[in-house]
């Protein structure tokens, strides 16, 4: 299904490698539905279907509760949808594997191992030699300027700083694609913002797939190559809005604002029926 | 420095309640309200002490005593993991013998002596019996409380990183579950000097601090009865500090939890 147009100032465009390259992530008509601790069902998104290409950056927004979570850890395959399925590669996922690491909203270091311990655990998993590992860590620490703290316990770090460490964990992997749960969501806003320009460079040297969830619209359309708008729940994509605009960006970038505003609309349209649901019944 | 200062944080408080204690049985001693044979002053007490730990039997009895304790903690260190693992694993066994182990909890240890005479003899066995039924049920809810407290998340990274199966639980679950864990056996430790010494007491056949003080007692000998109580208080409390204590605060100071005490 293809999302459908709503807004005048909203174009849709197929991807410019739609039919050239093969999708790096794939999603075909997913639903997952959730059992309710009172015994109901809840749906929590439905008929999802969406394309990443390689190297895209990704950007899922939508109001709270319309399956944002839920999409990315299907992906991610730590849980499965009722309905549907995801391609990675063209092939199913079947559970999580070393292509695709995961940002969670909290930072999800291990508190018992220092920064470098928990980076050389994530490599050692992903079945990288012992010899090789130092100097991995050393360069993906170094990438999110962490050297010095490489033997801090993650306590021992601010919160933005184990955001960090857990950004230098995932990509020390090297995985093909990355999976963020509104992994800045709970810092202050000028770590936040530092943190987003420390991603974008990143991205920009790495070039890995990005699927990043947000509520933070500004955040989406500074980052993304594309962003898709999810409706009221339960879940399902409404928009999707491609943003040009070159990089570094900035983000007093004018051509962003035009972005954020237009996004924003069509996100309260959808926030709205949300909070004239609750409130209605 | 830091050490040696927080050291002595965890030491002065409790050496202020003990001379407390000492002052106040002083006090109570001298006002001859109670007759000398049956309240010996803390000087009495502290000879008998010294007197028993020269002579060497305080010191063997608590040998006697604490290789006891050891063969039966780590039975029940065993068991009760074990049992927490199943119950973990199973549902099935959770909620049979998880009940079961719960009841348990609820019956003093010493209640399991007789029985155990009718079944074993009044012997070692029996005081180890008593001492394992006495300890293992806190390793085994320690057990499954602190596997089930593990934060979903941690367990959620560790997969997503590639652990699975007995890996994921070998790398992620048990070390998360550490400090639950050893705050169980910190209480199995706890109960299980308990019911050592309330066995001791009853079945007094074997060398050990209850028959020390069973014999004193027949001697009508009050300040070593006293002085053998200080000592089973002493060595409960350095365990549990020395050992445990010194344990969870680094386990916790490493992870940034809060340091009790
Ligand atoms: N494990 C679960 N059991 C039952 N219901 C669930 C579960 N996980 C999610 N849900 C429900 O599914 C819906 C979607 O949840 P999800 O967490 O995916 O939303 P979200 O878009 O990430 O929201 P937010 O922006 O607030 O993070 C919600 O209604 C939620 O209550
Ligand atoms: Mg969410």
């Amino acid at each position: 299904m293809r999302p459908a147009v709503t807004g005048p100032d909203l174009r849709l465009e197929p991807s410019p490698q739609a039919g050239t390259a093969p999708a790096k992530v794939s999603l075909r008509n997913v639903a997952r539905t959730y059992r309710s601790a009172r015994g109901g069902k809840v749906s929590a998104c439905t008929d999802v279907t969406f394309d990443v290409a390689p190297g895209e950056f990704v950007c899922l927004l939508g109001p709270s509760g319309c399956g944002k979570s839920t999409l990315l850890n299907i992906i991610a395959g730590l849980d499965r949808p009722d309905r549907g399925e995801v391609l990675i590669d063209g092939r199913p996922v079947s559970g999580p594997g070393p292509d695709r690491a995961v940002l969670f909203q909290e930072p999800a270091l291990f508190p018992w191992m220092s920064v470098a311990a928990n980076v050389d655990f994530a490599l050692g998993l992903a079945g990288v030699p012992k010899t090789e590992r130092r100097d991995r860590r050393m360069f993906w620490l170094g990438k999110v300027h962490l050297s010095r703290f490489a033997d801090a316990q993650p306590h021992e770090l601010s919160g933005g700083m184990r955001q960090r460490a857990a950004l230098a964990r995932a990509l020390a992997c090297e995985p093909d694609v990355l999976l963020a749960d509104e992994p800045f969501a709970a810092l202050d806003a000028q770590t936040r913002e530092i943190l987003q320009r420390e991603l974008q460079r990143v991205w920009v040297e790495t070039g890995k797939t990005f699927v990043f969830v947000t509520h933070n619209v500004r955040e989406a359309a500074f980052l993304a190559d594309r962003v898709l708008l999810m409706s009221a729940p339960p879940g399902t994509l409404v928009e999707e809005q491609r943003i040009t605009a070159p990089r570094p960006r900035e983000f007093d970038d004018p051509l962003l604002a035009k972005v954020v505003s237009d996004v924003h609309r069509h996100l309260i349209k959808e926030v709205e029926k949300v909070v004239a649901r609750e409130i209605g019944g | 420095m830091w050490r040696a200062r927080s050291a002595a944080k965890q030491v002065w408080p409790r050496l202020a309640a003990v001379l407390a204690l000492v002052a106040v049985w002083q006090l109570v001693y001298q006002t001859g309200f109670f007759d000398h044979v049956v309240l010996p002053s803390p000087l009495q007490v502290w000879g008998s002490l010294r007197a028993n730990v020269a002579d060497g039997s305080i010191p063997r009895a608590a040998e006697a005593s604490l290789i006891r304790l050891l063969i039966g903690f780590a039975v029940s260190v065993a068991a009760g993991t074990l049992a927490g693992l199943a119950m973990v694993a199973s549902q099935f066994i959770e909620r049979s013998f998880g009940s079961l182990i719960i009841g348990l909890q609820s019956l003093p240890s010493i209640a399991w002596l007789p029985l155990a005479i009718l079944w074993f003899g009044l012997n070692e066995t029996a005081v180890l019996f008593v001492v394992v039924i006495g300890s293992f049920p806190s390793v085994t809810l320690a057990t499954v409380n602190s596997l089930r407290q593990v934060p979903p998340l941690l367990e959620r990274a560790g997969r997503t990183l590639g652990a699975k199966g007995w890996r994921l639980y070998r790398t992620v679950i048990f070390p998360a579950a550490v400090p639950g864990y050893v705050g169980g056996l910190q209480q199995g430790w706890a109960f299980a000097w308990r019911s050592l010494m309330a066995g001791e007491l009853i079945a007094s056949g074997a060398l050990g601090l209850g028959q020390l003080m069973n014999a004193s007692r027949e001697n009508l000998d009050t300040p070593e009865v006293l002085a053998v109580m200080v000592v089973i208080v002493a060595i409960g409390m350095i365990v549990d500090l020395a050992v445990f204590g010194a344990f969870d605060r680094r386990i916790r100071t490493r992870r940034g939890l809060a340091v009790a005490g």
